[in-house]
């Protein structure tokens, strides 16, 4: 099976908050949620980088290893999906998560927090009917064969969503290009210390 | 160059050839200028990616993903999300499900159910505290109503915020593979509301208690002769105690001290819209759930000792009135003060009747 996977390439990332507003809208997220965020450091400044953030579906997931109601689970995919009829809205899993990905809702009293809801990888959640899985978790794409909406309509293609070794694949092509000397677009200096990419480029 | 011809005849009629041949070789010369711009400018991009690289957006260097794995956000860190106070990674959520899963879970539940069973272990090894003398009849008033109904109060509270903890903590092993999803999440959901609505009442109720407490649980000297001859059971002699004796005082201050804390933790789990940020409340839950753990395990004993373990000490509780037997043995310094007050029985009943919980306020002194 595969095993899927986000990762967002930071060097092309351009902070335009499209992922943001797809999974908006591709999952109809209830007001004050925000599946995906959009983390920009030293803004305005030369070494200014942007990285959109979401659940970053773990494989030893810190989410699932602390909930008391044990509402976790994952798919054969690999995608970590909550049963917000178990969730108790604790908070644990935002303690745990290292990706500040869980949120809760808040319409009760005394802060107390609603059902938690977080990224899916667009691929719903538990429910009898479709209707039930879509009010409860947004829509389920996966089940289309559809990629998640947020790196589908990602402008720089800094988003990359799918299977691990896909998602790597084409991320190491982009290294060995930057790696190169002509490619003239990466100045880390940890890079061209190893050299990894460069000599990748001159073997191959 | 059409252009050119065009404009000349038509623009200066009159001028003659030099003037238009002077205005072409201009145009030509600032075409080739132009022209040659362009092509240097394209040569050195394609000759110096050395010089590109400097113009280009930097990468993303180590020192930078240290801070980030640091969790420190200067003023120009930006998230998109509306009122997020996060960092880009939370490196101590890793450290919080280590303490948690590894440590306080197992400890936790060796620390109760070792409790549970060291005291059964005693019980049936040493058995229930029997009064040596027969009872006398005579009867001193050693709680007030007053007390008595905060003690229940708050010991109901307790006993179901730790059964309700430990639920949320283990409950997940047990209950849920028993029961199945339907019952569990009808369980886990009622038992986190339970906990959190009646945490705030048992940590009002507790100071109330610790207050009107604190005059009978000042250490004194012979507090510590207690400890020292294990309550009496090193010795098998009566040690000295006054009112509350070292061991209910060490119950007392640890109440004061730890239960405190764990209400104090309790309430900044309780109430997450103060802005209080997830490293706070990661360490809240930590301090909360060893502080509750410990005194669950060692509110056993309380208990034991309250009711199995020694005869004559429950009704003190229930009724308000001790034997004058039990006062002496157990309690022999706060005896010498009130002796003169013991009643008969039929004088508790009566007052009992006559005025519900009225008993004079002086009584008994520390």
């Amino acid at each position: 099976m595969a095993q899927m996977k986000f990762m967002c390439d930071a060097e092309r990332c351009i902070e335009c908050n499209g992922c943001v507003t797809a999974c908006k809208n591709a999952n109809d997220v209830e007001w004050g949620i925000q599946r995906r965020r959009v983390v920009t450091l030293n803004d305005g400044e030369a070494d200014e980088m942007s990285i959109s953030v979401a659940c970053m579906h773990c494989d030893d997931a810190p989410c699932m290893a602390v909930c008391p109601t044990d509402c976790f689970y994952k798919t054969d995919d690999g995608i970590v999906l909550h049963d917000k009829d178990l969730c108790i809205g604790c908070g644990y899993c935002l303690y745990a998560c290292p990706f500040g990905a869980p949120q809760f809702p808040q319409q009760d009293a005394f802060g107390e927090r609603g059902k938690m809801d977080k990224c899916t990888f667009c691929a719903g959640g538990p429910a009898e009917s479709k209707e039930e899985e879509y009010e409860k978790y947004g829509s389920n794409r996966i089940a289309e064969g559809k990629l998640p909406l947020c790196a589908e309509m990602c402008s720089t293609k800094a988003l990359l969503a799918g299977d691990a070794q896909d998602v790597a694949d084409i991320f190491r092509q982009r290294v060995v290009h930057r790696g190169h000397k002509d490619g003239a677009w990466s100045n880390n200096p940890q890079a061209s210390a190893d050299n990894l990419a460069y000599d990748a480029a001159h073997k191959g | 160059m059409n252009l050119l011809t065009a404009q000349a005849p038509g623009g200066v009629p009159r001028s003659g050839k030099g003037l238009a041949l002077g205005i072409c070789r201009f145009m030509l010369v600032a075409l080739a200028l132009v022209l040659s711009l362009g092509f240097t400018q394209v040569a050195a991009a394609q000759a110096d990616p050395d010089r590109e690289m400097t113009t280009a957006a930097p990468g993303i260097t180590a020192d930078q993903w240290r801070q980030v794995r640091s969790g420190e956000t200067g003023p120009n860190y930006r998230d998109s999300r509306a009122d997020s106070n996060y960092s880009l990674i939370n490196s101590s959520g890793e450290t919080w499900r280590e303490i948690r899963n590894r440590w306080v879970s197992p400890f936790g539940l060796i620390a109760v159910f070792g409790m549970a069973a060291l005291i059964a272990l005693f019980y049936f090894i040493v058995g229930r505290k029997e009064l040596e003398a027969p009872r006398t009849g005579r009867l001193l008033l050693r709680w007030t109503l007053m007390k008595r109904a905060l003690h229940w109060t708050v010991a109901t509270l307790f006993i179901i915020l730790a059964l309700t903890g430990m639920t949320l903590l283990f409950g997940k092993f047990v209950f849920r593979p028993l029961f199945g999803d339907g019952i569990w999440a009808w369980m886990i959901a009622a038992t986190k509301v339970l906990h959190n609505y009646l945490g705030p009442i048992f940590g009002i109720l507790l100071v109330i208690l610790l207050v009107s407490l604190i005059k009978d649980n000042i250490p004194k000297k012979h507090d510590w002769v207690w400890f020292k001859k294990g309550g009496g059971m090193i010795g098998k002699k009566h040690v000295d105690a006054g009112f509350a004796n070292g061991g209910e005082k060490a119950w007392y201050w640890l109440l004061a001290t730890v239960g405190i804390l764990v209400i104090a933790s309790g309430f900044v789990l309780d109430f997450p819209n103060f802005d209080q940020s997830r490293d706070t409340m990661q360490w809240a839950n930590i301090i909360h759930a060893v502080g509750a753990l410990g005194l669950t395990a060692i509110s056993l004993g309380h208990i034991y000792i309250g009711t199995l373990g020694t005869e004559g000490a429950l009704e003190g509780m229930t009724m308000g009135y001790v034997d004058e037997t039990w006062a002496k043995e157990h309690h022999n310094l706060w005896y010498e003060e009130v002796k003169d007050q013991t009643l008969s029985e039929q004088e508790v009943a009566a007052r009992k009747s006559s005025g519900g919980s009225s008993e004079p306020s002086a009584t008994r002194t520390s």
